[in-house]
C-alpha cells in the first residue's frame, strides 16, 4: 500500500519532468556540424493552400539539386516550417528557426501579412531575410531594411504592368475587386497608379473567409464597366472565375487579373481562364537558359508544371548561393553578403533583373494568356512585353541605413 | 437600382437558404439528441467531396449528387455509431471538444485522400447559364436552383416534422427525450435515423455549395459557426426558427456587403471603407444574435417543454 | 436542458496530494527553464515556455469561471485581444509607460467582462456558450475593422513597455520571470478565493443555483464578480502576449483561440487548481512535438482529443488523482519514443503509421463499449 503510494508520487514527479526532458531532447544536436549553411524556409504546407507551399519547397529543392546541394562547396541544410497561413504561427516558426536552428538565411513567405508579422525578429537578429513571394509596400518604403531582400517583386509592380496593359487596350472605366489585406490593398493601388481611365467601383472583400462573391458580382453588372480587374490568389481565384462566368459576365466584360491564374489553379479553372488578360514578371515559356532548365527539370522530377511561386523560390536559392560564393563562404561578413546580394549576380529565371535601392527587383512585366494544350491540359504562354525595367513606386520612401 | 436591389435580395436569399440546409440538420440532431455536433461541418465538406468524386466518375452532376447524398448519410451514420453515441449522455462541453477533434481528423483525412489542390464540381452546360428572373435581370441558373432546392427542402422538412409519424417522434424527442423512450420507441434507431437525415442534409448543403465555392479542405469550419448562430437564434430543435434565422442572416450579410462600402466610401478611402464595411456587416449578425438571446434567452422558437 | 456541469461537486482545490505535488513540482521546474535554456544552449526553449506560461495564466483565469463557476465562456480569447490591443494602441501613439499601459489594459478587459457578463449571465447551457461566442466575435470584428491599427493585418509594437528602469522586459529572462511570477500569483489568488466564502458560494451555485438563491445569496452578482475577475486576469495574459510577440492582430481573439483555451482547461482537469497548468503545458508541448513531426499532425491530435474526452474524464488531473500517472507516463514515453525513432528517418513512413493509429481508435471505442456492456454498464472507467 505504502509502496504503491510512493510509486504513484514518483510517477507524478516523473510526469512533471517529462515535458522538460522532451523539450531538451527536442532541442537535439544544436550545433553538431559548424561548417554548414543553414536556411530556414517558412511557407504554407497545410490547409487549402498547401499546394503552393509544396511547389515552393519543390523548386527550392530543385535549385539545391542543380547546385549539388552545396554553396561554394559548403553543404546546405534547409529547415522547412509550416505557417498555416496565420501571421502569429509564421512568427513563432520564424523565431524557432532563428533561435533553435540558428539559420543563416530565412526565406519563403507566401502571404504579406505573415511576412509583416515575422519580419521584425529576423532583421533585429541581423539575419538576412529573402522573401520568395510576398512584397508588401511597407517593406519597400518606410520600413525597408538592410537585412531584407525580395527575390520576387513588390506587390505594386505586376498590377502596374496590368494598368499599362489596360491603357494599351484603351479601357476607360474599370471596376476593381480584391481581398482586403496587405497584399490586396497594394494590388489595387498598383493598378490605379498607372491606369489612366476612371475607376468606377472598388470592392475589398473579407480575407480569407469570403468565398462567395455574389454581392460584388451583382454590383459589377450594375456598374457596367469596360473591364474588371481582380487579384484573387490560389483557391479564391478559382472561385471568383467560376462565379464570374456563372453570372454570365465573362462574355460581356473582359477580365484582367494578377496572380489569379497559375499552374495549380488552372487545373480547376480550365476553360474559365481562357480569353482573360493578365500580366506577370515570369512565365514558364520565357526563353532564358536558366528558365528552360528550371521548367524542364521541374517537369521531369515532379511530373507537374511549376508556378511563379516556385520560380521565385528557385531564384531565392540562387540569389543566396551567389552571395555565399562572393564572400567565399564567410557568413560572418554581413556587409560583404549584403553587397553581393545587392549585386544580384545570378541567372534569374525571369531574365535580366537588378535590385533597386530598397532591395526590391527592377524587371520587365509580360502580358500572358492561357491556351489549351490538349483536351484536358492547359498552359500559360507569353504574348509580349508590357513594360521593361519597372521599378516600384515605394523605393523613394526608403531610407536604407 | 431597383433591379440591383432585387438581385442582391436574391443573393441574400440564396446564401440564407444554403445556410438553412446546413443548419436544419444541425438543429434536428441538437434538438432531438441534445448533441452539439461540430463535425456537422465536416460532413458538409465530405458531402461536397463525394459529389465531386462521383460527378467525375459518372460524368453527370445529378447522378453524382444522387450518389453523394446516401454516401454522406452513411458516413454520418458510421460516425454516429462509432464515435458519437458515447457522447449523448455527456455535457455539451465534452461534446464540443470531442467533435472538434473529429473536425481536425476529417480535415487531414480529406487531405490525405483527396489531395491538397481541392476539386471543382462540373455542372451541365444549362446550369452554367443564366435565367431571366425579371426583364433585364439575368440570374445564375445554379444559384436559382439553390433557392428552389432550399425552399423545397424547407417544405419537405415541414411536412416531415408536422405530418408524419417520424416527425411526431422528432417533435416529441425535442421536448422530452426520456418520455419517448419510456413509451416504448426504439430510441437508438430513431437517433441513428435522425442523424442520418441530418448528415444527408449536410451533404446536400455541401454538394450545392461545391459548384460555387469549389470543394476545399476546411470548407465547413467557418460556415459551421454561422450555422450554430442560426440554430441558436431560431431556437434549438426548431426547423421553422432555423429557416427564418438563416434567411435573415443571409440577407443581412449580403446587404451589408453590397451597400455598406458605398455608403462608407463617401467619406473614407475604398480600402478603409471595405475594412469597416466587412467588420460592420459581420458584426450585425452577432449583434442580432446577442439581441435575440438577451430578449429571448432560448431563441425565437424554443421547443415546448425545454 | 441538463446542466452544463457533470463533475461531482465535492471538489476541493486540493483533492489529492498527488496532483498538488505534481503541480508544485511542475511550477518549480518552470522556474528553472531559463537555466535549462542556457545549459542546452537553446534560446528557443525560453521563447516556447514564455508562451506556455502566458497561456497557462489565461487558462487559470478561464478555469476560475469554467471549472469552479460552471460558466462555459466560449469567448475568453476576447480579453487576451483587449489586453493586447490596449498595449499595442498605446505604444502606437508613443505611450510606453507601464503605469499607464498596464492599468488601462486591465481596466479595459475588466470593463469588457462586465458588459459581456451582464448580457450573457442570464442565459444557461448552450445559449451561454453561444452568447459569449457572439460577443467575443463582436470584439474580434472590432479589431478587424480598426483600419487605423492595421485591421486584419495587425499592428507591430516597435518598442516594449517602459517600467521606469525597475524591470527591463526587453531582457528575455526578466520577461520570463515576470510571466512566471504572475502565473504563480494567479494560482495563489485562485486558491485563496476558492476557499473563501465567495468561492464556496460560486461552487455551490455551479451545482445548484436555485438552492443558493433560495438560501438568500445573490447568485447573479457573485457570478458577475467572478466573471470580471477572470476577464481582468485574462487581459493580463493579453498584455504579456503582446509584450512577448511585439505584435497584436485580431487573430489572437479568433474563436478558435477561445476553443484552444477551453481544450487546455478540460485536458488539464476542470475545477482543479493546477489543472489549467497541466493542460496548457501538455497541449502546447503536444502541438510543438506533433507539428515538428509532420504537417499531418492534426490527424493524430484530433483523435487524441476525442480519446481524452471519452476515456480520461477529469483530464490529466483526474487521471493523476485516480492513480493513473503510470498510464500518462507510458503515453508520454510512447509519444517520445515514436518521436525519437521518427527523427532518424524521413517523413514518408509516417503517413501509413498515422492511418493505422487513426484506424485503431474506432476499434478501441467499440471494444470499450463491448466490455462495458459485458460488465453491465457503469460509465466511470
Amino acid at each position: 500500500m505504502k509502496a504503491s503510494k510512493l510509486l504513484r508520487m514518483a510517477g507524478a514527479a516523473a510526469l512533471a519532468v517529462a515535458p522538460f526532458v522532451t523539450a531538451s531532447l527536442l532541442a537535439g544536436p544544436a550545433e553538431a556540424q559548424a561548417k554548414k549553411i543553414k536556411i530556414g524556409f517558412v511557407t504554407t504546407l497545410s490547409g487549402p493552400n498547401a499546394a503552393y507551399g509544396k511547389d515552393m519547397k519543390n523548386s527550392f529543392e530543385l535549385a539545391l539539386d542543380h547546385m549539388g546541394r552545396k554553396m561554394n562547396g559548403i553543404p546546405v541544410e534547409v529547415f522547412y516550417e509550416d505557417d498555416e497561413q496565420k501571421p502569429e504561427v509564421g512568427k513563432q516558426k520564424t523565431e524557432k528557426l532563428l533561435q533553435r536552428d540558428r539559420v543563416d538565411f530565412v526565406t519563403g513567405y507566401i502571404w504579406s501579412n505573415v511576412l509583416l508579422a515575422s519580419y521584425k525578429p529576423v532583421v533585429d537578429s541581423k539575419t538576412f531575410l529573402i522573401s520568395a513571394n510576398a512584397g508588401p509596400s511597407q517593406l519597400a518604403g518606410p520600413q525597408c531594411n538592410p537585412y531584407f531582400f525580395a527575390a520576387s517583386w513588390q506587390n505594386d509592380q505586376n498590377p502596374m504592368g496590368v494598368g499599362e496593359l489596360l491603357n494599351q487596350k484603351n479601357v476607360k472605366n474599370l471596376y476593381i475587386v480584391a481581398p482586403n489585406y496587405a497584399a490586396g490593398q497594394d494590388m489595387a493601388n498598383g493598378v490605379k497608379s498607372t491606369f489612366k481611365g476612371k475607376v468606377v467601383g472598388q470592392d475589398m472583400t473579407k480575407w480569407p473567409d469570403q468565398l462567395d462573391f455574389s454581392a460584388e458580382i451583382s454590383k459589377i453588372r450594375a456598374a457596367k464597366p469596360d473591364a474588371v480587374y481582380v487579384f484573387y490568389p490560389s483557391r479564391w481565384g478559382v472561385q471568383f472565375l467560376t462565379q464570374y462566368s456563372q453570372a454570365g459576365l465573362k462574355k460581356e466584360i473582359p477580365l484582367y487579373s494578377v496572380f489569379t491564374i497559375d499552374a495549380v489553379t488552372l487545373k480547376l479553372q480550365k476553360d474559365l481562364a481562357l480569353d482573360t488578360y493578365f500580366g506577370l514578371f515570369w512565365a514558364p515559356d520565357l526563353p532564358y537558359a536558366a528558365n528552360t532548365r528550371f521548367v524542364s527539370d521541374y517537369k521531369k522530377k515532379y511530373k507537374d508544371t511549376p508556378t511563379f511561386y516556385g520560380a521565385q523560390s528557385y531564384d531565392a536559392a540562387n540569389l543566396i548561393a551567389s552571395a555565399v560564393a562572393a564572400t567565399k563562404g564567410n557568413l560572418k561578413d554581413k556587409d560583404g553578403l549584403r553587397k553581393a546580394l545587392e549585386a544580384a549576380k545570378f541567372d534569374s529565371v525571369r531574365g535580366p533583373m537588378k535590385f533597386g535601392p530598397n532591395h526590391f527587383p527592377i524587371h520587365a512585366i509580360y502580358q500572358q494568356e492561357v491556351y489549351k494544350v490538349s483536351d484536358n491540359e492547359y498552359d500559360i504562354r507569353t504574348i509580349n512585353k508590357i513594360v521593361d525595367n519597372l521599378q516600384d513606386p515605394h523605393a523613394k520612401d526608403c531610407k536604407m541605413h | 437600382m431597383i433591379l440591383l436591389l432585387v438581385e442582391q435580395f436574391l443573393n441574400g436569399l440564396q446564401t440564407g437558404l444554403l445556410l438553412f440546409l446546413l443548419a436544419a440538420g444541425l438543429t434536428l440532431v441538437f434538438g432531438i439528441m441534445d448533441l452539439v455536433n461540430l463535425a456537422h461541418g465536416s460532413l458538409y465538406m465530405m458531402g461536397a467531396y463525394f459529389a465531386a468524386v462521383f460527378t467525375q466518375w459518372t460524368g453527370n452532376f445529378f447522378l453524382g449528387a444522387l450518389l453523394a447524398l446516401p454516401a454522406g448519410a452513411l458516413l454520418g451514420i458510421v460516425t454516429e455509431v462509432i464515435a458519437l453515441r458515447t457522447l449523448y449522455t455527456r455535457d455539451h462541453l465534452d461534446q464540443v471538444l470531442a467533435t472538434f477533434g473529429l473536425i481536425l481528423f476529417f480535415n487531414e483525412l480529406a487531405r490525405l485522400v483527396f489531395g491538397v489542390g481541392g476539386m471543382a464540381i462540373e455542372l451541365p452546360a444549362w446550369l452554367e447559364g443564366q435565367v431571366e428572373v425579371l426583364p433585364g435581370l439575368p440570374y445564375p441558373t445554379f444559384r436559382f436552383l439553390i433557392i428552389v432546392v432550399g425552399l423545397a427542402c424547407a417544405f419537405f422538412l415541414y411536412y416531415l416534422v408536422q405530418r408524419t409519424r417520424l416527425g411526431m417522434l422528432i417533435r416529441a424527442g425535442a421536448s422530452n427525450r426520456e418520455m419517448v423512450g419510456a413509451l416504448g420507441i426504439d430510441i437508438k434507431l430513431l437517433f441513428t435515423l435522425v442523424f442520418g437525415l441530418g448528415s444527408g442534409l449536410a451533404a446536400l448543403a455541401g454538394l450545392m455549395s461545391g459548384p460555387i465555392t469549389t470543394v476545399q479542405i476546411g470548407m465547413g469550419d467557418n460556415i459551421l459557426i454561422l450555422a450554430l448562430v442560426v440554430i441558436v437564434i431560431g431556437g434549438i430543435g426548431s426547423i421553422r426558427g432555423a429557416f427564418i434565422a438563416a434567411v435573415m442572416i443571409g440577407i443581412i450579410d449580403t446587404m451589408g456587403r453590397a451597400f455598406l462600402p458605398d455608403i462608407l466610401g463617401s467619406f473614407l478611402s475604398p480600402a478603409d471603407a471595405g475594412t469597416l464595411a466587412q467588420a460592420l456587416s459581420s458584426m450585425l449578425i452577432y449583434i442580432l444574435m446577442a439581441g435575440v438571446l438577451v430578449l429571448r434567452p432560448a431563441g425565437l422558437f424554443p421547443a415546448p417543454g425545454r | 436542458m441538463k446542466p452544463t456541469a457533470m463533475i461531482p461537486v465535492s471538489k476541493l482545490p486540493f483533492k489529492s496530494p498527488v496532483t498538488t505535488i505534481t503541480g508544485l513540482v511542475l511550477l518549480g521546474l518552470l522556474a528553472l527553464v531559463p537555466l535549462a535554456s542556457e545549459v542546452f544552449d537553446d534560446p528557443f526553449l525560453l521563447t516556447l515556455f514564455t508562451r506556455i506560461v502566458i497561456m497557462a495564466l489565461a487558462a487559470v483565469s478561464l478555469n476560475f469561471i469554467l471549472g469552479y463557476g460552471g460558466m462555459v465562456s466560449f469567448g475568453h480569447a476576447a480579453y487576451i485581444g483587449i489586453g493586447g490591443y490596449a498595449i499595442g494602441i498605446l505604444a502606437h501613439h508613443g505611450i510606453r509607460e507601464a503605469w499607464i499601459q498596464w492599468p488601462v489594459a486591465l481596466i479595459m478587459s475588466a470593463l469588457a467582462a462586465l458588459i459581456i457578463g451582464l448580457l450573457s449571465l442570464r442565459t444557461r447551457g448552450i445559449f451561454f456558450i453561444m452568447i459569449t461566442l457572439a460577443l467575443a466575435q463582436l470584439v474580434y470584428y472590432l479589431g478587424n475593422g480598426a483600419y487605423a491599427y492595421g485591421g486584419d493585418d495587425g499592428l507591430t509594437i516597435l518598442e516594449r513597455t517602459d517600467f521606469g528602469g525597475i524591470i527591463d522586459v526587453n531582457d528575455r529572462i526578466t520577461l520570463y520571470y515576470l510571466c512566471w511570477t504572475l502565473l504563480a500569483l494567479a494560482l495563489y489568488l485562485c486558491y485563496r478565493v476558492i476557499n473563501s466564502r465567495f468561492g464556496m458560494v460560486l461552487q455551490g451555485a455551479k451545482s445548484n443555483d436555485r438552492r443558493m438563491a433560495t438560501l438568500g445569496y445573490p447568485v447573479f452578482r457573485y457570478r458577475l464578480t467572478a466573471f470580471v475577475i477572470a476577464g481582468a486576469v485574462c487581459g493580463l495574459a493579453g498584455v504579456l502576449t503582446a509584450t512577448q510577440a511585439d505584435f497584436v492582430s485580431p487573430a489572437m481573439m479568433h474563436w478558435t483561440r477561445s476553443g484552444d483555451l477551453i481544450v487546455m482547461v478540460v485536458l488539464g482537469g476542470m475545477g482543479s487548481l493546477f489543472g489549467p497548468l497541466f493542460g496548457a503545458v501538455s497541449y502546447l508541448m503536444l502541438e510543438e512535438i506533433l507539428s515538428g513531426w509532420t504537417e499531418y499532425w492534426k490527424i493524430v491530435f484530433g483523435p487524441i482529443l476525442l480519446l481524452v474526452v471519452i476515456f480520461a474524464r477529469g483530464g490529466i488531473d483526474g487521471a493523476l488523482a485516480r492513480g493513473a500517472a503510470g498510464y500518462l507516463i507510458a503515453g508520454a514515453a510512447a509519444l517520445f519514443l515514436i518521436y525519437g525513432v521518427h527523427s532518424a528517418y524521413e517523413d514518408a513512413w509516417l503517413v501509413p503509421v498515422l492511418i493505422l493509429v487513426a484506424a485503431c481508435i474506432p476499434v478501441a471505442l467499440l471494444w470499450r463499449r463491448r466490455r462495458r456492456s459485458l460488465h453491465g454498464g457503469g460509465d466511470h472507467a
